[in-house]
C-alpha cells in the first residue's frame, strides 16, 4: 500500500523527489568540482532550509558541477563529521554549511584542518583572523522586512501588527525592527507586538502565538522561524493579513498574503560555483541585499492596495540605488534610551547592525 | 475588528488554548487509560502519534476527505496498537522496552514516508463554532473547536460508564488488576489485552490526525513536541479516571497556552520558564498526591509501572 | 524465526559436545541470542529498503563504508559513541534495580551547563585542576538530577520512568533559559552561549587520533560499571534487589539506599557526558546540547540487554550507523529517517529475542 502511495505521491510532488544525485561530470569539461550542502532541518520546510536547497537546485545543473547534500544535520560535532564525510567520501572541494550555529567552532575548525577545501558559511561573521579557506556570505534582509513593513503599515486598521519570533538574537532582531521602522514609515501610530517562541521550529507555539496575537487585535503579521508553514496558515485562517518569511508562502494563503522578505541564494552559489570552476579566488565575505539580488520581495498579493505598492515600489527603487538606511537616529528602543543618535545612520552593510542588542520603539516585547 | 481586551486576553488566550491544544492529549490519554486498565503500559504512543500525523495528513491529501485521513490515521495506530501487544504477549518480553521502540519505530517509518508530505497542501479538517452568542470576537474564535474534541469528550463520558457499569469494563478491570483472578473466571487474558492496546493505538492515530489536520494542522517532523508521552504521564496524573484524563488534558492544554499569552500582554522575561509551566505542573502534582506506602488509588495492580 | 527454532537443536548439541558448566551455557546463550536478533533485525530492514525499491546489498555496504570500512569512518563512528557510551549507563544502571529512566537528557544538559559555569570560575588554576572541577560540577549536577528522581521514587513512589521524562523537559528549558538570558555571552550574537571556555580547559584528542578523550573516559565507565556490578557486593545486592525488591528488602539490604545511589551514579555518568560535550566539542554550553544523546542512550542501553560492558559494542554500532546515515543520504536517495527505522527495528529484535532466552540451549537439568 505504502509502496503505491509513495509512488503517487513523489509523481505528484515532482520537485521534491530529489534529481539524481550520480555524478554528471562532462568528461570532455576540463574543471569538475563538487560542492556539498549541509541544512540543519529538512529541506522542504517552506522556509529557512528550502531557500538554500532551492539556491543548491538552481547551480545543480552547471557543467562540471556535481552537488551533494545532506539534511537535518544538528549543530554539534555531527556538522564536522558530515563535512569531512563528504571531503572525504565525496571528494567535495567546496562546502556551504548554511546554519548559523554550524559556524564556531566547527566551521572554523574544519577548515583549519583542510586547507585545500573552500567553506562558505551562511549568517557567520568570517574575520581575516579565521581561516582563509573559510567565508561567511549573508543578505541584507532586514531592508526587505522594511519594505514588507511598508505594506504591512498600509493594510493595518488596528495599527497594530503582531511578530512571532524564535529568539531574541540580533539577526531576528534587526528583522523585527525593520519591519516594526517600515510600518512606523506609515503611520508612527503603529506597533508591533512580538512573542519569541524559544526555538526554531515549533509548530504548535508559533500557533498559539498566531492566536494569541491576533487576539491582541493585531491582523497584519510575519515571523521569523525556520518554517512559516504553520504560521502562514494559522494566521490567513484567523482572517489576518500575512508577510512572508525565508521564501513565498503566497500558496498557502493566496488571498492573505501580502508581499514577504524572501532569500535568493541562487545568486551566491552561482558566483561562487562559477568562481571556482574557473579556478578563481573565492571571496572571503560575501554580502549583498536587494539590489545585488540577494534578497527579494514577494509579488505582491490581490489584497495589497495601490497607494501600498506605490510607496513601497518607491523605497525599492530608492533601495536600489545604493546606500539606504533603515537603521538612522534619532532612534530611541522600546524603553526610552536612545540607540543611534540623530544624524547617525547605519547602512544596511553597517557592521553594527549584526550585534543589534535592542528592539526600537513601538514594538512590544523584550529581547531577554 | 477585534475588541480590546486588555489584561483579560489571559484568560480568553488560555481557554482558547485549552480547547486547541489539548485534543491530541484527550485522545492520546484515554486510549492509554484503556490500555493500562488492562495491566499493560504503551509508551511508544508518540511514535504512534507522530506516524498517525503523516498517515492522517497523507490519507486527506491523497483523497480529498480529511475524515478519510483520521480514519487511516486511527487504522495506521490499530497496527501499532497491535504490533505491541503482540510483541508483549510473548513470554519475558517487557512491555515499557516494547514501547520505547515502538516510539523510535513509529517516528522513523513516519518520517521515512512522511517526506514527499511536507510540501503539499491537504484539505484541513472543519471547526465547529460555539460562540456565535458572544460579540466578542476573540472568544468566538476561542470556542472554534474541533468535532474532534467533542468526540473525545463524549468518549471519555462513555468509557467512565463502561468502566463501572458494564460487563467489558469489569472483565477489562479484572484482567488489569488481577491476571489470576481473571483466569480462574475464565477471562481470555491475552485477547483482551491485546484488544485494550490496539483501542490505545487507534486513539493515538487519531490524536495524532487532530495535529496535523486541525491545529496546528500540517505536517512537518517537528509537529508532535511529545504529546504522546506526555499524555502517558497524565494518566497516572488522572489515575486511570477517563474523565479525570480529559481534566488533566486541558489543564495541560491550558498551561502551554499561557506562556504565549502573557508575552502577548507584555510579560516577556523568563518565557522558557513559562513554557516548562505544564511540566512543572504536573510533577508537583504528582509528587503531592502520591505516596510511599501505598499503591495509588485507582491502579491496576498488574500494571508494571506501579508495582 | 523459523531458522532461529531450526537452528536450536544443532546449538544445544552444541553445547552439550563442548561440555559447557550451567553458567557457561548462560552466558554462550546470552552472546548468542542478541547476535541471532541484530542479524535477524538487519534481515527484516534489507527487506524494508528492498521494498521500497532501493538495494540492501548498497545499503550495508554503505553503512560498512561509512561507520566501519576507513580509518576516517572509524573514528567518526567512536566521535559519535562517545557521549552514548554515558548516556546508555544512565540508563543501564537503574535498570539493574528494575527502574527504567528515561530522561538522561535532562542530566546531560545539566551537567553541561553546569560545567560551562563552573570552568571559568577556575580561569586561575591550571588547566587539569579546571577540567577536574568541571567535571565534578557535571557529575554533581546530573547525578542530583537524576538522584532526585530516585528519591522522588523511594520516598513518595513517584513512578521514574514519568518523572524522569517530565524533569527532562524542565532541564533543557532550564538551560535554555540560563544560556539566553542570565549567563549569555554577550558576544555569543546569533548563537547565544556561555561564555567560551579557554583553550587550557578544552578536552583535547587521543594521540594519534581525531577521537577526543570523551571516548577513553566512556568505555573506561562502561567497563567499571561491569566490574562493579559484577564483582562487588554492593553490585549483587543491586541485582537481588532488582529481582526482588521485597525479598532483598526481609533480608535487610538497603533498597533505599541502592535506589539513591544507583540513580545518582546513572546521572552523574549523564552529567559527565554533558560536561565532555561542552569541554571537548563545544567549548561552550548553548541549545545544542539538547541534541538527542540522552535518547539515544536509551536505544544503547536496551540493545545491550542493560549490561554496562555490551554497552560498548552497542554504541559502535549505532555510533556507525549514525556516522554512515549522511553518507547513505547522500548516495542511494534515502530519507535521513531511513537510519530511525534501522534502529527500531534492530530495537524490536533484540527485545523480542529476550523471549527465546533459556530456550535456544536449554539447560540440561531442564531437560532431563
Amino acid at each position: 500500500m505504502f509502496e503505491i502511495n509513495r509512488r503517487r505521491l513523489l509523481k505528484a510532488g515532482a520537485a521534491l523527489s530529489a534529481a539524481p544525485l550520480v555524478s554528471r561530470i562532462n568528461p570532455a569539461f576540463a574543471a569538475s568540482l563538487t560542492a556539498g550542502f549541509i541544512y540543519v532541518g529538512p529541506r522542504d520546510d517552506y522556509g529557512y532550509n528550502q531557500a538554500h536547497a532551492e539556491g543548491a537546485a538552481a547551480i545543480k545543473d552547471m557543467d562540471g558541477l556535481t552537488i551533494v547534500e545532506e539534511e537535518n544535520v544538528p549543530e554539534s560535532d555531527a556538522v564536522v563529521k558530515t563535512m569531512e564525510s563528504m571531503i572525504q567520501l565525496d571528494g567535495a572541494s567546496l562546502l556551504f554549511p548554511t546554519s548559523f550555529g554550524y559556524y564556531n567552532p566547527f566551521v572554523v575548525d574544519t577548515a583549519k584542518n583542510y586547507p585545500d577545501v573552500q567553506f562558505r558559511h551562511c549568517g557567520g561573521l568570517w574575520t581575516d583572523k579565521d581561516p582563509k579557506n573559510a567565508g561567511s556570505y549573508f543578505g541584507y534582509i532586514g531592508t526587505a522586512q522594511y519594505i514588507c513593513g511598508i505594506i504591512a503599515g498600509h493594510m493595518t486598521k488596528s495599527k497594530r501588527l503582531g511578530f512571532v519570533a524564535a529568539k531574541p538574537i540580533p539577526q531576528v532582531l534587526l528583522n523585527i525592527n525593520a519591519y516594526t521602522l517600515g510600518a512606523k514609515s506609515v503611520d508612527p501610530e503603529i506597533t508591533t507586538q512580538v512573542i519569541f517562541t524559544g526555538d526554531w521550529a515549533m509548530p504548535v507555539k508559533e500557533a498559539e502565538a498566531v492566536n494569541a496575537l491576533v487576539d491582541q487585535r493585531a491582523d497584519v503579521l510575519t515571523c521569523h522561524v525556520d518554517s512559516p508553514k504553520v504560521f502562514a496558515q494559522t494566521a490567513a485562517g484567523r482572517g489576518a493579513y500575512v508577510t512572508g518569511y525565508h521564501t513565498s508562502q503566497a500558496k498557502l494563503a493566496p488571498e492573505k498574503y501580502l508581499t514577504g522578505a524572501e532569500w535568493h541564494w541562487a545568486t551566491v552559489y552561482k558566483m561562487f560555483a562559477e568562481k571556482a570552476l574557473a579556478g578563481e579566488e573565492l571571496p572571503n565575505f560575501v554580502r549583498g541585499g536587494l539590489a545585488e539580488d540577494f534578497v527579494k520581495i514577494s509579488p505582491y498579493g490581490p489584497a495589497v492596495t495601490d497607494a501600498a505598492k506605490s510607496q513601497a515600489d518607491a523605497v525599492k527603487a530608492e533601495v536600489m540605488k545604493g546606500g539606504f538606511a533603515v537603521i538612522k537616529g534619532p532612534l530611541k528602543d522600546n524603553k526610552g534610551k536612545e540607540v543611534v543618535a540623530a544624524g547617525q545612520e547605519y547602512p544596511e552593510s553597517a557592521i553594527e547592525l549584526e550585534k543589534m542588542d535592542y528592539l526600537v520603539e513601538g514594538v512590544i516585547g523584550s529581547t531577554s | 475588528m477585534n475588541t480590546d481586551l486588555g489584561l483579560w486576553a489571559v484568560p480568553i488566550a488560555v481557554l482558547g488554548g485549552m480547547l486547541r491544544v489539548s485534543t491530541p492529549f484527550l485522545f492520546v490519554s484515554l486510549g492509554e487509560c484503556v490500555t493500562e486498565k488492562s495491566g499493560r503500559i504503551n509508551l511508544g504512543l508518540e511514535g504512534t502519534l507522530v506516524f498517525g500525523a503523516m498517515a492522517g495528513y497523507g490519507g486527506s491529501y491523497l483523497t480529498g476527505s480529511p475524515w478519510a485521513g483520521v480514519l487511516l490515521a486511527g487504522l495506521a495506530g490499530t497496527l501499532f496498537g497491535l504490533l505491541h501487544a503482540g510483541l508483549c504477549s510473548l513470554p519475558k518480553v517487557n512491555d515499557i522496552a516494547v514501547g520505547i521502540a515502538l516510539m523510535i519505530l513509529g517516528t522513523g517509518l513516519a518520517f521515512f514516508f512522511g517526506k514527499p508530505l511536507i510540501q503539499p497542501a491537504a484539505p484541513m479538517l472543519p471547526g465547529l463554532s460555539l460562540g456565535g452568542w458572544s460579540d466578542v470576537p476573540q472568544l468566538r474564535s476561542a470556542l472554534e473547536v474541533s468535532p474532534l474534541l467533542l468526540v473525545g469528550v463524549a468518549i471519555a463520558v462513555c468509557l467512565l460508564f463502561v468502566f463501572r457499569r458494564t460487563r467489558v469494563g469489569l472483565i477489562l478491570r479484572m484482567v488489569g488488576d488481577s491476571a489470576d483472578a481473571a483466569r480462574a473466571m475464565g477471562y481470555p487474558i491475552i485477547p483482551v489485552r491485546v484488544a485494550a492496546t490496539a483501542f490505545g493505538g487507534f486513539m493515538a492515530g487519531i490524536a495524532g490526525a487532530y495535529l496535523s489536520l486541525y491545529y496546528p494542522g500540517s505536517w512537518n517532523e517537528h509537529i508532535s513536541s511529545g504529546q504522546g508521552l506526555i499524555a502517558v504521564a497524565l494518566v497516572i496524573f488522572a489515575r486511570w479516571n477517563p474523565l479525570a484524563c480529559l481534566g488533566a488534558a486541558l489543564i495541560f492544554g491550558g498551561a502551554g497556552a499561557l506562556g504565549p499569552a502573557l508575552q502577548s500582554v507584555g510579560v516577556t522575561s523568563g518565557y522558557y520558564l513559562f513554557y516548562a509551566a505544564p511540566y512543572v505542573l504536573t510533577l508537583l502534582i504528582l509528587f503531592l498526591t502520591s505516596s510511599p506506602r501505598r499503591a495509588l488509588e485507582g491502579a491496576p495492580r498488574e500494571l508494571s509501572i506501579t508495582k | 524465526m523459523s531458522e532461529i527454532t531450526r537452528d536450536a537443536p544443532r546449538l544445544s548439541s552444541l553445547s552439550s559436545r563442548l561440555q559447557l558448566s550451567e553458567a557457561g551455557r548462560r552466558r554462550l546463550e546470552g552472546a548468542l541470542i542478541p547476535l541471532i536478533a541484530l542479524l535477524a533485525g538487519l534481515l527484516v530492514f534489507g527487506a524494508f529498503i528492498a521494498l521500497n525499491g532501493k538495494s540492501p546489498e548498497e545499503f550495508y555496504w554503505l553503512v560498512y563504508r561509512g561507520g566501519f570500512g576507513t580509518w576516517f569512518s572509524l573514528q567518526n563512528t567512536m566521535t559519535r559513541a562517545a557521549p552514548l557510551l554515558l548516556t546508555a549507563l544512565c540508563v543501564a544502571l537503574p535498570a539493574q534495580l528494575g527502574l527504567v529512566v528515561i530522561g538522561g537528557e535532562g542530566a546531560f544538559v545539566l551537567g553541561g551547563l553546569a560545567a560551562a559555569v563552573v570552568g571559568p570560575l577556575f580561569g586561575f588554576a591550571p588547566g587539569p585542576v579546571a577540567i577536574l572541577m568541571m567535571a565534578l560540577a557535571g557529575i554533581c549536577a546530573g547525578g542530583l538530577w537524576i538522584g532526585l528522581v530516585g528519591a522522588m521514587r523511594h520516598y513518595r513512589g513517584i513512578n521514574e520512568t514519568i518523572s524522569s521524562l517530565l524533569m527532562a523537559y524542565i532541564a533543557i528549558a532550564l538551560m535554555h533559559h540560563f544560556v539566553e538570558g542570565p549567563l549569555k555571552d554577550p558576544a555569543s550574537l546569533n548563537k547565544p552561549s556561555t561564555v567560551p571556555l579557554e583553550p587550557a580547559m578544552r578536552i583535547g584528542e587521543i594521540p594519534g587520533m581525531d577521537v577526543h578523550w570523551g571516548f577513553a573516559v566512556g568505555i573506561l565507565a562502561c567497563l567499571a560499571a561491569g566490574f562493579v556490578l559484577s564483582r562487588t557486593t554492593f553490585g549483587f545486592a543491586a541485582r537481588i534487589a532488582g529481582g526482588n525488591a521485597r525479598a532483598a528488602a526481609v533480608q535487610g539490604l538497603p533498597v533505599g539506599r541502592l535506589i539513591l545511589a544507583f540513580t545518582g551514579l546513572a546521572g552523574a555518568a549523564a552529567g559527565l557526558a554533558g560536561m565532555i560535550q561542552v569541554a571537548a566539542v563545544q567549548g561552550s554550553a548553548n541549545a545544542s546540547l539538547a541534541a538527542g544523546y540522552g535518547y539515544t542512550g536509551i536505544l544503547i542501553a536496551f540493545l545491550a540487554r542493560q549490561n554496562p560492558v555490551a554497552i560498548i559494542p552497542m554504541a559502535l554500532l549505532i555510533g556507525g550507523i549514525d556516522a554512515a546515515g549522511g553518507f547513505i543520504q547522500r548516495r542511494m536517495e534515502l530519507p535521513d529517517a531511513t537510519v530511525l527505522v534501522l534502529q527500531g527495528i534492530l530495537f524490536v529484535a533484540i527485545l523480542v529475542s529476550e523471549t527465546m532466552s533459556g530456550r535456544l540451549l536449554p539447560s540440561r537439568n531442564a531437560k532431563s
